[in-house]
């Protein structure tokens, strides 16, 4: 309990791993909210990376927590530049009312 | 050893905190607030851990710039008034139980993945990289990023350019109405379009605009 371990990191990224899935799948608000939680989906996997990477003495890790870095910022950027322009098109990004494909 | 696992288990009951606080929260602008806070505890954790870099870069990249494109786009699109409906069930359909269900499950998962793994014998044999422990972190990830990983790092700097342009591309408007400047008209006029040289009668003066 007292001396911090990797299975302490571990669980608390699966924590916030599964924070996030819950809030893609119940979320009913808007579509912001579903790209912030993908955000903290990719800050679980990094926290696994990291935390691995120390305890197992591996610099790797790191350098590959850097690279999901920039794909999140990227994937961010692209996500947020379309839901800008859906709002433009249809005047609305709540989950409920997006449902031009009709899935 | 206390304090370390005192302060390991203060920023994590924040981020995972904060991490609740994201999803439920009734205000989109709250959200955002509270997804800042959650970066910024585990980049406090990162650099309890010993990876500074990493801390540095996530308060950086995530909070600097993610976070406040985030505000921005949350305050042009006009959301923050909208309620938050997510216990009301009034919908078509009703995803909160298996919903639920399903996430409950992954978490479970992981955690029996968690409990029940071991370091195979020869994955410390394995090591691609070990951390020399005389450098700094940010020294060795730089001595790692410029000379093994040179490839990778650069296509992560396309990466960033693709996406780049294609959030310029997408929110790109073309507005009528709107004088502008066009290079190119005026780079390709030449002498013949600009000037016309005409031969003055005495007494008659030059028509202009014929």
């Amino acid at each position: 309990m007292l001396s911090i371990g990797l299975g302490h990191y571990l669980t608390l990224a699966a924590i916030i791993f599964t924070i996030g899935i819950v809030g893609i799948f119940l979320n009913r608000k808007n579509i912001i909210v579903i790209l912030m939680s993908i955000e903290l989906i990719l800050l679980a996997v990094n926290i696994n990376l990291v935390s691995f990477s120390i305890f197992i003495n591996d610099l790797s890790g790191q350098v590959f927590t850097l690279f999901i870095l920039t794909v999140a910022a990227a994937e961010a950027a692209i996500g947020l530049a379309i839901i800008v322009v859906y709002y433009r098109n249809s005047g609305t990004i709540r989950v409920e009312e997006i449902d031009r494909l009709k899935g | 050893m206390i304090a370390h696992a005192i302060v390991f288990y203060i920023f994590s009951l924040i981020a995972i905190v904060s991490a609740i606080m994201v999803t439920v929260s009734k205000n989109t602008v709250n959200s955002v607030f509270f997804l800042i806070l959650d970066f910024i505890s585990i980049s406090c954790l990162f650099i309890m851990i010993g990876a500074e870099f990493l801390g540095m870069i996530m308060l950086i990249v995530y909070v600097g710039a993610v976070a406040v494109l985030f505000l921005f786009v949350v305050m042009m699109l006009n959301v923050a008034q909208q309620k938050n409906e997510w216990f009301n069930s009034s919908g078509r359909s009703s995803h909160i139980p298996v919903g639920l269900l399903v996430s409950i499950i992954i978490f479970f998962e992981l955690i029996i993945v968690i409990g029940g793994w071991k370091y195979k014998p020869e994955l410390l044999d394995s090591i691609a990289i070990e951390i020399n422990t005389e450098l700094t972190n940010t020294q060795s990830l730089g001595s790692v990023i410029y000379t093994d990983y040179i490839h990778l790092f650069q296509l992560s700097g396309m990466v960033l350019l693709v996406a780049m342009i294609g959030a310029i591309v997408l929110t790109f408007r073309q507005r009528s109405g709107v004088k502008r400047q066009s290079y190119f008209k005026q780079i390709s006029r030449d002498r013949k379009d600009g000037i016309e040289l005409v031969d003055v009668e005495n007494n008659k003066g030059v028509k202009i605009d014929a």
